[in-house]
Order: structure tokens, then C-alpha cells, then sequence
């Protein structure tokens, strides 16, 4: 530490120098941060702790298809479940196709096995009291306006209502937040009264799309899951019971691999990042061979040396993944208040933090390693006469 | 201070006209600087001077050669990332875009807006097939596919996982209204059987769609009898009988669209109006090419965003990476520059060389980038979720279009990276570069 000065006036030696590798070095960090916010925010759902003791039952044929409603009481019957509800994806509207959220049907007792929703208790009786009552989150109600007691009528893509019209009007009864800041992107979406919904649509009455089981013990889901699809086994609705967070990690694949394209993106640039800095390192420690050996001269240890010069490509690549992470949350924020939650992003966190922080240090050893041990082997003698 | 402003403002206004030029300019423009360019070098002094000038540079590569190829390997990064993001979203388009044709209209529950969203009665769909705009074949039939379209969760076989697969029954005239599709192995399905027929990629990413293997639907045994292709959409489909499909997923006799052909062309908007006008039907229509099309809109918009700002942002850092290396390589050339100087050469030559030389460093990164992407990814095959919710299958398209795209990136790095260090090579004082060491 107290080596501090020498490391900071190594680097404002050439200052033109070291301001454009930080550029280059935020550049590199804040692509970092922006695309670690999209990948966490996809793969969310499938480290949402609230949800491990829940377990998802969908058609084993595709989860797109029904299933019939009499499965309710069997499944509540079956031994190490708590409480069991059910939903209906209702796929409506609002507006324009582009303006798209989650939508469904869903059960009293729904949101009940949501813990994680928030919402006080008088709108969650008004959501109970009020038929064509709906329950939105509070990034949906934001990104449109919406405050409670408005009116939100929806085009239906798959229901119409028994007269053959599309549109649903439902009345907004409750607004509900997610505290987790990583699970946020639940607040994306809005549920209305499965009872209301069964009762005015044309067909496939009687009904649901997938239950929602709260087990007693999620190191049993396993043993769980098999009791309940053996309830349908050899039926012609047989079941697929898997935890919510399995099921989420299936649905998300779905999509593309995420990983696996951020992860090429980030070893391009990081690859590109440890040769410029590298290069950055070896003229700066290469034009000052001659300060190093006077420095050891006036009795710097080898070892001294080393870490001075590690030092300060530590430091270059700390300073850089700094500001460019402050300024991916910053762009990640405005973004999300602007769009809302529609497009993916999580707030760069914590955890962004450390790994940006820690592969900035890797980075740093990385390519102070080589120029550092030039420093440490040169020869007083020599480098003093330039040789 | 006044002047200083007034040069930043000149070489503001010099990149924003070559950007402007580069990105609007056709090849046969650029082509045409080019060739202009090497006879400046060529036939005039100044010309003359500036090869000169950048020889020397280029000889004295081989000495520099680590950070020279910081900014070949940079722009090469910039290249690459941003022709295999574009490449993505240009093969998703082709795909849906290719499918479908002019003359076949798809007809859906109004409001739907895809398959699966849909139900049409039997009897709606005998209606929308009996209109006099559907083409009759040679017995007196309209040329009609009822359609049915389900999903159906299978694994995939790069991870195991379930994913959506799209199970679409047809009619008997589905041969006429997807003229695409041609069976490479096998049979076709026969009707009534519960008999299925794969697309090819459908089969490349699910387990166990191989000819002669059995699928279990809803507790029904199905078999597989043949694969499909169709170079599009439908590759990524099972097809079977609309009949059996419906009862395997207890829809009865409704169906989900119905595909016709049309009479010609022009009969559209005849047949549009009629189902305007029949209050019995309440449907949404559209050809069959314009159905996939708008399809792929939103997905590869989603691409070609990501792929630009993930591709500036890059851009960013190799500029400054480029800025580094050639303010290094001015320098270190001071003493040389200034000695061609003082026997004569004027700046203009000096400014053009450090310009060119970048500008070709550039050009190889451009081109390791494209190349890089165009080897690893053309054609690359993935697929992601689709309209109906189930996998569509596509393949990267690393267009020449697209290499083209990536080269002009290259060169307006190099050009942005080089034009700074190039005004520094040519402000050298004379008698203070003379002295450096």
C-alpha cells in the first residue's frame, strides 16, 4: 500500500496512453455487465429460491394441452402435499401484440402459494369478491399506467367469450411487487379469476392448463412428483410433474442458449482485451526499464518489483471495470425505466460486481505476468547502460 | 484554444463524411476510390511520396509486430461477434420468409393470430374450403388442407431436455398447398394410420424421430414412416393425418386453419371480401408466405439490435486499442518522420501513410473476422421458439452482403483509429522529432 504513489505515477506516465487502454478496458467491462444482466435475468427463474418446494404438473404431451379439472381433489389426497391450485394461460392482448405479457386464469388459492408476491390483504379479498377482478404486477401496472379500479380490457388470441367476442374487460383490484430484486421480471404479469374465466368462455370448459403443488418437504419432490403422475398413469391425459425450477430451466432452453452465446461473445472480447492491455503493459514496462533498475539500485527487492508491476495492471484493469460497470447499470437501469421489464434485463447487482471485479483482477495478473518478471529479471548493470 | 476547437470541429466533420460515405457508398463506388486512389499513388509525386512513405512503415511491421496485431486481432473481435449475430438473425428470416407462397391462403379464427391459438369447427372449415376463389382439382375438389396443429414435448438431443415440437396434421391436399415439402426418406403417411411423417430438422434436434421408430402421443402409438423436406418452415415439423391428430388430442373434428389454394393470384381480395360478407364466418385470412413472414419480424429486429450495439461497443474499445497502437508506432517513427521531413516530403504524404497503413491492418482484421465467422458459422444450425410455441429449426446465413457489411465496420475503425495519430505524424516538429531517441 504504501507503494500506492509509484503504482499511480506508472500509470500517468503516459497519460494519452492509459486513457485510451481504460477506454478500451470500460468498453470491454460494460458489454460485461450489460450481457451478464440479460443471461441472469433468463436464467432468474430457475434460481428462485422461494420456489423449491413447488412443484409444476403439466400434460405430459406438451404443456400447451388441458387438463381435466377432477385431477384437483386426487392430487390434494396424495401424501406429502400441502396445498394444491391450478392457472389457465389465457394469452390476451392488451392493445398492440407487441405490448406482450403473461396473462392467465388462475385459481382463489393462487396467489397464496406465491408467497413472494406481495400484496395487501384487502385487494387480495377484493380479488376474491370482485368476479372479473385482475392482478397485475407492480412493472406492468407502471409501463402502462394502469392504477387500481381501472378497467383493462383484453383481446383474446385462443378464448372468446361465449357470445363469440374477443375482447375481456377486467377490473383492476390489486397490484402486487416481488421484493427479490432478482426475480423483478415476475412482476411482469396479470392474473384474473379462473371461475369467471371458465364460466364466459366458448369451449374447453371444465378445464385447467397446470397445477401448482406445495409439498411438505422439497427433498421428497422427487417421490411427490411420481405419486402424483401415477394418479393419470395410462390414462389419456397422462401428467408430467417436475419442481418449477427444472420446468423453468426447460422453458427457458427453449428459447436459445443463452450461455452459450454470451459466453462466445465475452471470450471474444475478453480475448481482444488481454492482448491490448498486454501490449499496453509491455511498452509501458519496456520504456521504463532503466527507472526499474534504479529502483533497485536504491534496494527494491526483486520480489518488489514484481508486484509493483502487477500492481499497476491490476489496477489499470480495476479502474477500467469500474466506471464501464457503473455505466452498465446505469444504461441497464434507464433502460428499465424506460421499457419496463419487457425486454430481459436485470439490475446489475452484487454478483455481477464480484465476477466483473474478480475477472478484472484475473485479467490484470494475467497480462502483468510477463512484463512483472522482465522487471524482476533484469540486470542493474545492464539496464542501466541501456543494454 | 480557438484554433485547437476549430481542428477538433474539422476532424468531426472529415469522420462523420467518411462514415457517411462508407456506409451509403455501393462496392462499385468504393471500388472506384480505390482504383483512383492507387493511381494517385502511382502517377503523382505526392502520390509517389506517400508509397514511399508507407513502405518504410510497412518494413518496420515485423519489429512491432505484438502491437500491430492488437489492432488486426481487435477489429478481427468487432468483425466476427457482429457477422455471427447478424448471420443469426438473417437465417431466422430466410427461413420463414421462404415459406409459404403467393397463391395459397392460410385461414384462421379471427383474432388468433397463430395456429395454435386457433379453433375452427367442422363446419367452418368445409365452409372456407366450398369458397368459389379455392382452386377445384381434376374430380371437382377444392385443393384444401384442413390443418391441425398441436404440440408435442419430446427431448432434445443436445441437452435432453423437453422442448416443443410442432405436430401439424394435414389433409389429402397438403402435397398441392406446400408445394415445398418433398419426402427424402420413407413414405408418406398414410391416411387414417396413425402414421407420421418428420421434417429433417426436426429430426436433426429431437432424439428418437428416426425413420421406423415409434413416438407415444397421449398413450397411443405412433410410427414414424418418413422424413420430409421442405428447405423451410415446415422442417421443423412432424406431420400426420388431421383426423387421427385430432383424435390423439381429443379435438374432435375442429381444426385449427385451413389451407387453400387459390384459383391465381388475383383472386385474393375476391375471396377476402366474400368472408367479410358471410356472417356465419368469423376468420382472419392471409397468403401463406406473408403468415411466416410477419413471423420472423419481431425475433431477428430483437437480433439485429443486439448484434449493432454489442458490435459498437466493441467498436469502441478497438478504436481506442487502434488509437493506442499507432500513436505508439508514430513515436516511435518521430525521428524517421522528421527526417523525411526535413529532405522534402511534404505532410500530406506522411498523414495519408499512417492513415493507409491502418486503414490495412483494418482490412486483415475485417477479413480474419468475417472469415472466422463465415467458417464457423455459416450454416450453423439452431433453432429457438416460434409462433407456436414449439422449436422452428434454422440456419445461420452468413450472407456475402453480410461479410461485406463487416469489412466497412473494419475500415471505419481503422479509419476513426488512424486519422488522430496520423495529424500527430504530420505535427511533428521537425527539430524536436530530430532529437528523439
Amino acid at each position: 500500500m504504501k507503494y500506492l504513489h509509484l503504482v499511480w505515477a506508472a500509470l500517468l506516465r503516459r497519460k494519452s496512453r492509459t486513457i485510451f487502454t481504460l477506454l478500451s478496458v470500460l468498453a470491454a467491462f460494460l458489454l460485461f455487465g450489460l450481457l451478464d444482466s440479460v443471461h441472469s435475468a433468463f436464467t432468474a427463474g430457475s434460481r428462485n429460491v422461494a420456489g423449491v418446494d413447488r412443484l409444476v404438473t403439466v400434460s405430459k404431451v406438451s404443456f400447451t394441452l388441458s387438463l381435466p379439472k377432477s385431477l384437483y381433489e386426487r392430487i390434494q389426497a396424495v401424501p406429502g402435499v400441502r396445498a394444491v391450485t391450478y392457472a389457465n394461460w389465457f394469452g390476451g392482448i392488451y392493445q398492440d401484440p407487441k405490448n406482450f405479457f403473461a396473462n392467465m386464469a388462475v385459481a382463489p388459492n393462487f396467489l397464496s402459494l406465491y408467497p413472494e408476491f406481495a400484496m395487501p390483504p384487502e385487494q387480495l379479498k377484493a380479488f376474491h369478491d370482485t368476479r372479473t377482478g385482475a392482478v397485475v404486477g407492480a412493472s406492468l401496472a407502471r409501463q402502462f399506467g394502469w392504477k387500481i379500479g381501472d378497467k383493462i380490457p383484453l383481446q383474446a388470441t385462443i378464448f372468446p367469450q361465449k357470445d363469440g367476442s374477443n375482447t375481456w374487460t377486467l377490473d383492476l383490484v390489486g397490484i402486487f411487487h416481488v421484493t427479490d430484486p432478482k426475480q423483478v421480471a415476475q412482476e411482469n404479469q396479470l392474473v384474473f379469476n379462473w371461475d369467471y374465466f371458465d364460466e364466459a368462455r366458448q369451449f374447453g370448459n371444465g378445464n385447467i392448463g397446470w397445477y401448482i403443488t406445495r409439498i411438505d418437504d422439497p427433498k421428497q419432490a422427487d417421490q411427490v412428483a411420481a405419486r402424483i403422475d401415477a394418479l393419470s398413469f395410462d390414462s389419456d391425459h397422462e401428467t408430467k410433474t417436475q419442481s418449477q425450477q427444472a420446468f423453468n430451466v426447460a422453458f427457458v432452453s427453449q428459447f436459445a442458449d443463452i450461455g452459450l452465446i454470451v459466453g462466445a461473445i465475452m471470450g471474444a472480447v475478453f480475448f481482444t482485451l488481454i492482448l491490448l492491455t498486454g501490449n499496453t503493459m509491455a511498452q509501458a514496462v519496456r520504456e521504463r526499464i532503466p527507472e526499474l533498475a534504479v529502483l533497485k539500485t536504491i534496494g527494491f527487492s526483486n520480489r518488489s518489483v514484481l508486484s509493483l508491476v502487477l500492481a499497476e495492471a491490476v489496477a489499470l484493469l480495476l479502474i477500467g471495470a469500474t466506471v464501464g460497470l457503473l455505466l452498465a447499470g446505469a444504461v441497464v437501469a434507464g433502460v428499465r425505466l424506460k421499457i419496463g421489464s419487457a425486454f430481459p434485463l436485470d439490475p446489475v447487482g452484487v454478483d455481477i460486481w464480484l465476477q466483473g471485479l474478480a475477472l478484472a483482477v484475473l485479467v490484470g495478473l494475467i497480462v502483468g505476468a510477463l512484463p512483472a518478471v522482465r522487471g524482476m529479471r533484469l540486470r542493474i548493470v545492464d539496464a542501466l547502460s541501456g543494454r | 484554444m480557438l484554433q485547437k476547437i476549430a481542428v477538433a470541429l474539422v476532424m468531426l466533420a472529415i469522420i462523420a463524411l467518411a462514415l457517411g460515405v462508407l456506409i451509403l457508398a455501393p462496392w462499385w463506388a468504393l471500388l472506384t476510390f480505390v482504383l483512383l486512389f492507387a493511381g494517385w499513388l502511382a502517377l503523382t509525386r505526392a502520390g509517389r511520396q506517400t508509397w514511399s512513405v508507407t513502405e518504410v512503415a510497412l518494413a518496420t511491421i515485423p519489429q512491432r509486430l505484438g502491437s500491430s496485431s492488437v489492432v488486426v486481432v481487435g477489429i478481427a473481435g468487432v468483425v466476427g461477434v457482429l457477422v455471427a449475430l447478424l448471420a443469426m438473425a438473417l437465417g431466422f428470416e430466410k427461413t420463414l420468409k421462404q415459406t409459404g407462397t403467393d397463391d395459397t391462403v392460410i385461414m384462421l379464427r379471427a383474432g388468433s393470430q397463430t395456429e395454435l391459438n386457433s379453433v375452427l369447427s367442422h363446419e367452418t372449415a368445409q365452409l372456407l374450403a366450398q369458397q368459389p376463389q379455392v382452386l377445384r382439382d381434376a374430380q371437382g375438389q377444392p385443393v384444401a388442407s384442413p390443418e391441425l396443429v398441436v404440440v408435442a414435448a419430446l427431448p432434445k438431443k443436445s441437452n435432453r431436455l423437453d422442448a416443443n415440437v410442432e405436430l401439424r396434421g394435414v389433409g389429402e391436399h397438403a402435397w398441392s398447398v406446400h408445394p415445398n415439402v418433398r419426402i427424402t426418406v420413407g413414405r408418406k403417411f398414410t391416411p387414417g394410420l396413425r402414421e407420421l411423417i418428420v421434417g429433417q430438422g426436426a429430426r436433426a434436434q429431437f432424439a428418437g424421430l428416426d425413420p421406423g421408430g415409434t413416438l407415444k402421443l397421449n398413450g397411443q402409438q405412433w410410427t414414424v414412416v418418413g422424413v420430409f423436406d421442405s428447405g423451410d418452415a415446415h422442417d421443423s415439423e412432424i406431420w400426420g393425418d388431421t383426423d387421427i391428430v385430432g383424435s390423439t388430442y381429443r379435438r374432435g373434428s375442429s381444426t385449427t386453419s385451413v389451407v387453400v389454394r387459390l384459383t391465381n393470384p388475383g383472386a385474393y381480395d375476391a375471396l377476402k371480401a366474400n368472408l367479410a360478407s358471410d356472417p356465419r364466418l368469423q376468420v382472419d385470412m392471409k397468403t401463406t408466405r406473408a403468415y411466416y413472414s410477419d413471423q420472423s419480424a419481431q425475433l431477428s429486429r430483437l437480433l439485429r439490435v443486439l448484434g449493432t450495439v454489442v458490435g459498437s461497443i466493441m467498436a469502441v474499445g478497438a478504436i481506442f486499442g487502434a488509437l493506442n497502437t499507432m500513436y505508439a508506432a508514430v513515436a516511435a517513427r518521430a525521428r524517421e518522420i522528421a527526417t523525411l521531413r526535413a529532405i522534402g516530403f511534404r505532410g500530406v504524404p506522411v498523414v495519408i501513410s499512417v492513415l493507409l497503413e491502418t486503414m490495412l491492418f483494418a482490412l486483415l482484421g475485417g477479413i480474419v473476422g468475417a472469415a472466422i465467422a463465415w467458417l464457423l458459422f455459416d450454416n450453423y444450425t439452431a433453432s429457438t421458439l416460434g409462433a407456436n410455441f414449439s422449436q422452428v429449426v434454422f440456419a445461420f446465413s452468413v450472407s456475402p452482403a453480410l461479410l461485406w457489411s463487416g469489412l466497412k465496420w473494419a475500415l471505419a475503425i481503422g479509419f476513426i483509429g488512424g486519422l488522430f495519430p496520423a495529424m500527430r505524424a504530420a505535427r511533428i516538429p521537425v527539430t524536436a522529432g530530430l532529437r528523439e531517441l
